[in-house]
């Protein structure tokens, strides 16, 4: 599904190497996930794979399905299937919830060569999948994330997962600044679209999401690589003993 | 030489050969004196810093092409009573009938005495008070007609201007009156580009719990010039809105002047701007004057901008020593699409009232490079984000219209302008 390879990234603004040869690969239905340190370069690596401008690639590759992520524009990648969950949603003034997701949905499928939806399908859609992340009607009628909690954010994250249904789905940090019972719920909104077709790459500091998203395979990056992997053992172990002992151990 | 000599020189070569129209002679000479007596308007003038009135001012007008589209009308699908000008000349034939249950229609032209003559261009001499506007006196002496509107009761319709240019060198002066009689209520609606150059003047006189509703799309022409003024006096309790929007044209210049003379009146002007090219310029003057209590204000004026194109806000709010209790809003923002546009603003407050609450902002941005990614990311192409970002830039000011039936067709009208962009 996802593979990358040697890739190697610095910051357009100043001289400063921040992925120093990232090696991954993501089979189909799989749930891998990053933990790692602060600044050891995860969130890059999805800013990179959906095509955030201010990242240069020096070396290296990422294809979905065998086709080269990063020469296309980000409206291409998750047209392809990519899709990130932000760590900090992005607020939309005078943009309805509604129309975003209706836009977005029908941008994909015209770019895929699709019909568009037609209105009521789509609302028929976006109420069920809403209900069952308890967004209700008043949310999706406000505009993008403006005014909405940290947990309805994240919510209304996966409820566009939900609606785009993407092959490869990055969660950068969704669990960060979400109570217990939100973090459930967004688990279980993962979960529901989890299948054979569908791959997840989960970035998170801490091993509690990944009790409700439980990954097949746990990488720890540090300074702009990939460490070490192994099962889901590896996270408890972060849990339990934090990074140093890790780190030390492939220094 | 010096301003005023130049001025005068200047006023006077423009009147020489001018004719001054049949009917309501005294307040056309009257109006033409004040003319002479300010000089028309030359750039060198403080009111005029931003904008060069010289193609507004000069004898002859530049031409304007003709702009075709295969657009439909505005507000096609609203039961309205269609007033239809082509170059500034009343077309009987696309008109409907000018009647409509709650208001008296009529045409400047025919005006002989009674409530029409007795306004007519009073509200634009109190507009002089604290700032020369003498292309609206040039307007008072030399209108060749326009629409007459008594509304004694709540209007059963719109009633729409509907402003057709098929002359390339067309030079056009109309004069629309509004009387709102006591509880009564109207919606105004103009539409159109009018002529190669359009001088326009709108008198509002709004009686206590009156209600007055304006809603302008100004015609796409890429060539058209147009100065127009709306002067309003608005009494107890009264309601005062006008929402303007402008796409096109090389020069215009929109002044609202709004005397809040009653108790408990409440004004709001808005505008939204989407100009291309650096021949657009567009230029929003607002002048309202607070002399009641508890008035209650608003100024919205939304500008995009892009290829060079030029926006400017002069907006003041004046509240008088007797206005307490005044809450006056004013916001202007521009959304600059490229390095090459500019925006131009004047705030001003200028307040003698001790217990009033005025907040006045200007910014001028780009679009957030945050939310186009977010929006990229979730599949809209860069361009089809960036329409949906400079369309919720403008709809704080569209959201000012009260109706939402025509608000929602300048929307769509909007939307695909932004598309085509032809």
């Amino acid at each position: 599904m996802l593979e990358i390879k040697g890739l190697e990234v610095k910051l357009e603004e100043e001289d400063k190497q921040i992925l120093k040869g990232v090696d991954l690969k993501i089979g189909a239905g799989e749930v891998h996930a990053i933990m790692g340190p602060n600044g050891s370069g995860k969130s890059t690596t999805s800013y990179v794979l959906s095509g955030k401008d201010g990242y240069e690639v020096t070396s290296g590759s990422a294809t979905l399905d065998g086709v080269d992520l990063l020469d296309m524009e980000p409206e291409e990648r998750a047209a392809a299937g990519l899709f990130l969950a932000f760590q900090y949603p992005v607020e939309i003034p005078g943009v309805g919830n509604m129309t975003f997701l209706r836009t977005a949905v029908n941008a994909q499928r015209k770019a895929r060569g699709e019909e568009e939806l037609s209105a009521g399908d789509f609302l028929k859609e976006v109420r069920e999948k809403a209900k069952a992340l308890k967004i209700d009607a008043d949310m999706l009628k406000r505009p993008v994330n403006v005014g909405f909690s940290g947990g309805e954010k994240k919510r209304n994250e996966i409820l566009q997962m939900a609606m785009l249904e993407p092959k490869m789905c990055v969660l950068d940090e969704t669990d960060s600044g979400l109570d217990v019972d939100a973090m459930k719920l967004v688990a279980e909104g993962v979960n529901a679209l989890r299948s054979e077709g569908r791959s997840f790459l989960v970035i998170t500091h801490y091993q509690r999401l990944l009790d409700h998203i439980k990954p097949d395979v746990v990488h720890i990056m540090a300074n702009g690589r990939i460490v070490k992997s192994g099962g889901p053992e590896l996270a408890l172990e972060v849990e339990n003993n934090g990074y140093a002992d890790i780190l030390a151990e492939v220094a | 030489m010096a301003l005023a000599e130049l001025k005068l020189a200047a006023t006077q070569t423009r009147l020489t050969g001018m004719v001054m129209p049949e009917g309501l002679n005294d307040q056309r000479v009257d109006a033409m004196n004040r003319v002479i007596t300010m000089g028309l308007p030359h750039k060198r003038d403080e009111y005029w810093k931003y904008t060069d009135p010289a193609t507004l001012t000069q004898s002859t007008p530049e031409t304007a092409a003709l702009f075709h589209n295969d657009e439909g009308a505005l507000f096609a699908d609203i039961d309205r009573v269609k007033i239809v000008f082509v170059d500034g000349v009343f077309d009987a034939d696309a008109s409907d009938d000018l009647t409509c249950e709650g208001v008296e229609i009529g045409r400047l032209a025919d005006v002989d005495g009674g409530w029409a003559a007795d306004i007519y261009g009073t509200l634009e001499i109190n507009g002089q008070l604290h700032v020369h506007r003498p292309l609206a006196a040039l307007n008072t002496a030399f209108a060749t007609d326009g629409v007459v509107i008594r509304a004694t009761a709540k209007a059963a319709k719109p009633i729409n201007i509907i402003y057709l240019h098929s002359d390339e060198a067309s030079d056009v002066m109309l004069h629309n009156l509004v009387r709102v009689e006591e509880g009564a209520e109207v919606t105004l609606l103009e539409t159109g580009p009018a002529a190669a150059r359009f001088n326009k003047v709108l008198e509002v006189d709004v009686a206590k719990t009156g209600a007055f509703h304006h809603v302008r799309a100004q015609g796409r022409d890429h060539e058209r010039r147009a100065v127009t003024h709306c002067f309003a006096r608005i009494a107890d309790e009264s309601l005062f809105k006008s929402f303007t929007l402008t796409a096109n044209g090389v020069l215009t210049r929109n002044e609202c002047i709004i005397d809040m003379v009653g108790d408990d009146a409440v004004a709001h002007v808005a505008g939204a701007c989407v100009g291309d090219g650096a021949d657009f310029h567009h230029d929003d003057t607002v002048f309202i004057t607070h002399d009641g209590l508890n008035g209650e204000s608003r100024q919205v004026f939304k500008k995009v901008l892009r290829n060079g194109a030029t926006g400017v806000f002069q907006g003041k709010i004046l509240v008088k020593a007797g206005a307490q209790k005044t809450d006056g809003y004013q916001i202007s923002q521009s959304l600059l699409l490229d390095d090459d546009s500019q925006f131009l603003a004047k705030p001003e407050l200028e307040i003698y009232a001790d217990d009033v609450a005025c907040s006045h902002g200007s910014t001028s941005g780009a679009i957030d490079d945050d939310a186009l990614f977010y929006l990229q990311s979730r599949g809209v192409p860069r361009k089809a984000a960036t329409d949906l970002l400079t369309l919720a830039f403008l709809a704080e000011a569209l959201d000012e219209i009260a109706d939402d039936a025509l608000a929602d067709d300048l929307r769509d009208r909007l939307e695909s302008w932004l598309g085509r962009r032809g």
